[in-house]
């Protein structure tokens, strides 16, 4: 049985980074590398796993779920599972060059294990409670994390990320408590299965209200985006990446679409909010990246707007909007934190992110440079990359689906993304360059590696709409589309 | 009932802290007081009038007790809180060394 060690395997290695990282020297970069390259063969494993037995239920000292907790393997956690570990093990092979120029690297390797560990265990758990202790173990190693550097900037940005994700964890937690009182359980299914019972009532409306708020937090969903655009660009870069590329997806996006569409019923006025609430991030995120001259905080505002395709298409939610949401989400995670590895790239080589002050790098970075092309051209959606198809699935899905005007906003704002992320490319890697700068290098090989190898995945992450790989994607929908059949999957698997 | 009116009034005290105190360390404090709200609220879930502890014991049978899950997951929300505080305060500090104010409206270096 594999589910534990999703969660094994990353805490061990933050135990064992911590008490022997400062005596070994190297010791951190490669135990940290080994376990993220174990957890991205497990979780490729996990999708033939799903493919022979559908759902997988592991019982934790096997007690029987609704007493016990349980740890499921679905398509969408397989799913979740493939996107996590493929970034974090691709962002620690970056973190071995790139925080050299930091103090106490095994401190950030275990702090980094700590959040894997958190994000791994949301994704396989089964158990409400359990969903919201993972939850605050990610948190509070993200804000540690983000005041990693620890200057006047990082503090504050850190200070203002932690008070508003604490919020966010006890509307949670109130949430989870009001939940518990009125099904007396804390098992998903089990939670689903007495709710199908009773009949509408005022309170699961509450709960709807309070999980939006928390989770919507966590997503930087635009009323309550306030933190990210200061937490994401204080971190160092590698964090950025894992920050803007899974984590908000992972403590935001899928805790959101597990509960609401697995647990409470999605209704239409819920429907609605997310719609409205997708169509607002997209907006307001785009229009905001335009305006900054930090190449950091320009791609959180980009995130925000992205993050926002992805909610409109779950709001949407017939199964080819959530395809395309999915899709996106896939996508999103590979080329912002290719992205956010670009930034760190440039700031590693010229110490400044400010857009103002850069200018034909393209000559002196070569690889970032092309990197960061093919990130951008796939996130403003230009044809053969992934972002392209993505985005298409969202806009078609919408249009069959009768959201004309949505659909339109759709297609604007992923013209104003080309737009602010031309902007990027001509102030960083073309015009002149300063002639200070005339002498630096490229930046070492771990970095260019991970970098190579997000890009590739950019360019080939189209394919997986093909017919070949389309039945990874499906997998992850159909748990989506089976809303409260997730009860049964769940429970028929532990016959 | 009037137990859970309080209880979300302590919850809208630590809210209104939060949300309008000017000095940080206020804020940590309020933030403290919402995690007690909904700390109490949880236990208040599991208490039943007129019952005892759910703790077995040879020849006795027990007609009412409290729902003893409740307290255990509100004590593991107890450590997590414990540890956010220590945290952010911990944060507070180096803020402080960098900036030489807890006032939120001088520590403005971010904006845009």
């Amino acid at each position: 049985m594999i589910l534990p060690f999703f969660v094994i395997i990353p805490l061990g290695a933050a135990f064992l980074i911590s008490l022997l990282g400062k005596k070994l020297k190297n010791f951190a970069d490669l135990l940290a590398n080994l376990a993220t390259f174990s957890l991205l063969v497990f979780s490729l494993y996990s999708i033939s796993q799903v493919f022979a037995h559908k759902i997988l239920v592991y019982k934790v000292g096997s007690w029987i779920p609704p007493i016990g907790i349980c740890m499921v393997l679905d398509g969408l956690t397989s799913f979740m599972l493939v996107t996590v570990n493929l970034v974090s093990f691709l962002v620690t092979i970056y973190s071995v060059s790139y925080m050299e120029k930091y103090t106490d690297k095994y401190r950030f390797y275990t702090l980094f294990m700590l959040m894997l560990a958190g994000m791994n265990g949301i994704i396989v758990t089964g158990d409400l409670f359990n969903l919201f202790v993972f939850l605050e173990i990610a948190s509070i190693a993200s804000y540690a994390l983000v005041a990693f550097g620890t200057e006047a900037e990082e503090l504050e940005a850190s200070f203002k990320y932690a008070i508003m994700g604490s919020v966010a964890s006890t509307f949670i937690l109130l949430g989870i408590a009001m939940l518990y009182s009125y099904t007396s359980t804390l098992n998903m299914a089990d939670i689903s299965s007495i709710l199908s019972g009773k009949p509408v009532n005022t309170i699961v409306g509450f709960v709807t209200v309070l999980f939006l708020a928390g989770f919507g937090l966590k997503a930087a969903l635009v009323p309550f985006h306030g933190w990210l655009p200061d937490a994401h660009p204080a971190a160092p870069a590698p964090i950025s990446a894992m920050l803007s590329g899974v984590f908000i997806k992972t403590l935001g996006v899928y805790a959101l679409c597990r509960v609401f569409f697995n647990i409470l019923t999605v209704s239409d006025r819920l429907v609605f909010v997310l719609i409205v609430l997708g169509l607002v991030s997209m907006v307001v995120g785009a229009f905001l990246a335009i305006a900054q001259n930090d190449i950091k905080r320009m791609f959180a505002y980009s995130s925000i707007s992205q993050i926002g395709y992805i909610i409109f298409a779950l709001g949407v939610g017939t199964p080819l909007a959530i395809l395309g949401g999915l899709f996106h989400l896939f996508n999103h995670a590979v080329f912002k934190s290719l992205l956010f590895l670009n930034s760190g790239a440039i700031e590693y080589s010229v110490h400044t992110r400010n857009l103002e002050k850069l200018g034909g790098l393209n000559s002196r970075l070569p690889i970032t440079g092309y990197t960061s092309l093919i990130g951008s051209m796939s996130i403003s959606g230009i044809p053969p990359l992934g972002g392209f198809f993505s985005k298409l699935i969202i806009i078609i899905a919408a249009i069959q689906a009768g959201y004309f005007i949505s659909a339109t906003v759709a297609i604007l704002v992923s013209i104003v993304t080309l737009a602010y992320y031309l902007k990027f490319l001509n102030f960083t890697f073309f015009g002149k360059l300063d002639e200070l700068r005339l002498k630096i290098r490229e930046v070492p090989w771990a970095m260019r590696l991970s970098m190579i190898v997000l890009a590739i995945i950019c360019v080939a992450s189209g394919l997986l709409i093909a017919p070949l790989f389309k039945p990874f994607l499906e997998s992850a929908v159909n748990v989506l589309l089976l809303a409260n059949g997730y009860k049964e999957a769940v429970f028929g698997a532990l016959k | 009932m009037s137990e859970y009116i309080l209880c979300f009034a302590l919850f809208c005290i630590g809210l209104y802290c939060v949300l309008r105190k000017r000095n940080i360390i206020k804020i940590i404090i309020g933030l403290g007081i919402i995690e007690y709200a909904v700390n109490l609220f949880f236990v208040l879930i599991g208490y039943r009038t007129h019952s005892r502890a759910p703790i077995l014991a040879k020849g006795q049978s027990i007609l009412n007790m409290v729902d003893p899950l409740p307290q255990a997951l509100v004590l593991t929300s107890i450590v997590i809180g414990l540890a956010v505080t220590a945290l952010i305060v911990a944060i507070a500090i180096r803020i402080y060394e960098k900036y030489g104010t807890f006032d939120i409206t001088k520590i403005r270096r971010l904006k845009g």
